[in-house]
């Protein structure tokens, strides 16, 4: 079982760590639902004080170490020229900043799920953006077009490669017409050159969140402009 | 068929066409949602919106595949 007892001491990083880390002010959640009981074990732990805490803190690091660990090395190929131990160093770090966030919003967990996936999205939502960020270190983020698609490709059929160019050559239209300057630099990054978000954000010095409605409002205006001149999509971008 | 690369760039630069929940909202319930999809239930009817956002937002989608790879291997590994 994932967050078993054990009764080995923690590390002293460990009890530095849970030492500077205060508990929740308030020890009571709105709790959807009844959380089952490992997950009430660790929220009870998690909210004592003294040797208990330390040691369910230490094994909430580890967990989070672990799924940290996770991430970073499915994604050891956007870095061939780290070392495992930068790689370890990376996923450490994130780690460390996933138990922070988790520890701050324990009254946040609502128990619609097990306290462990709850836990691991930080972990694995830190070392993701952590990785991101290190690939996009010392890069230029291209804000305007880097390259429309030219030639079209051998798995469409004439038709299909025609609509779908066809319909580029009317979004492109749209873009210049309709949106507004941010609103052309957010799209082209994300859309156009995949400029990860929480990257783009970043060198913006906004939030992702900000940065996806910037996006949404723009695929918004799109889809009205294109549905004005009589150009509707479908669900999956197709024209009608 | 897979997408050409054409198609898949109309998808990012159009979006999904449905409502959708915000980044912050996503992250809020994906612990939920992926727990429902592992077992085996449609997260959609419980959790609106959600999966149009993973279909338009790159990163959400990525944290919601590693939280589901990592919390299904974790499961399949059993009690330690």
């Amino acid at each position: 079982m994932s967050g078993s007892v054990r009764t080995e001491a923690p590390t002293p990083a460990h009890a530095t760590l849970a030492r500077s880390l205060t508990k929740p002010r308030n020890g009571s959640t709105q709790l959807a639902r009844r959380p089952d009981e490992e997950s009430r074990i660790w929220l009870e732990r998690l909210r004592s004080d003294g040797p208990q805490r330390e040691l369910a803190i230490a094994q909430l690091h580890e967990l989070l170490t672990r799924a940290a660990s996770f991430e970073v090395g499915r994604r050891r190929g956007m870095f061939p020229q780290l070392r495992g131990g930068d790689l370890d160093d990376l996923a450490q770090q994130s780690a460390d900043d996933a138990l922070v966030a988790v520890l701050s919003k324990l009254d946040d967990f609502r128990g619609d799920s097990r306290f462990t996936t709850w836990a691991y999205k930080f972990a694995l939502y830190q070392a993701a953006a952590t990785v991101r960020r290190r690939a996009w270190q010392g890069r230029e983020v291209p804000l305007t077009p880097e390259a429309w698609p030219r030639t079209a490709s051998r798995r469409a059929s004439p038709d299909q490669a025609a609509e779908t160019a066809e319909l580029l050559v009317e979004l492109r239209r749209e873009i210049d017409a309709t949106l507004s300057p941010h609103q052309r630099e957010v799209l082209i990054a994300l859309a156009l050159n995949e400029v990860p978000i929480d990257v783009l954000a970043e060198r913006l010095n906004t939030t992702r969140g900000a940065l996806y409605k910037s996006l949404h409002d723009a695929r918004l205006k799109l889809r009205r402009g294109l549905a004005a001149r009589g150009l509707t999509t479908t669900g999956d971008g197709e024209t009608q | 068929m897979t997408d050409t690369p054409s198609q898949m760039l109309v998808r990012r630069l159009l979006g999904p066409a449905g409502p959708e929940v915000t980044c912050d909202e996503c992250f809020a319930a994906l612990d939920h949602y992926v727990e429902l999809e592992l077992s085996g239930a449609q997260p959609e009817a419980t959790l609106r919106g959600m999966r149009a956002h993973l279909e338009g937002c790159l990163a959400c989608a990525e944290d919601h595949e590693s939280l589901r790879a990592f919390v299904a291997a974790t499961d399949a590994r059993g009690p330690r």
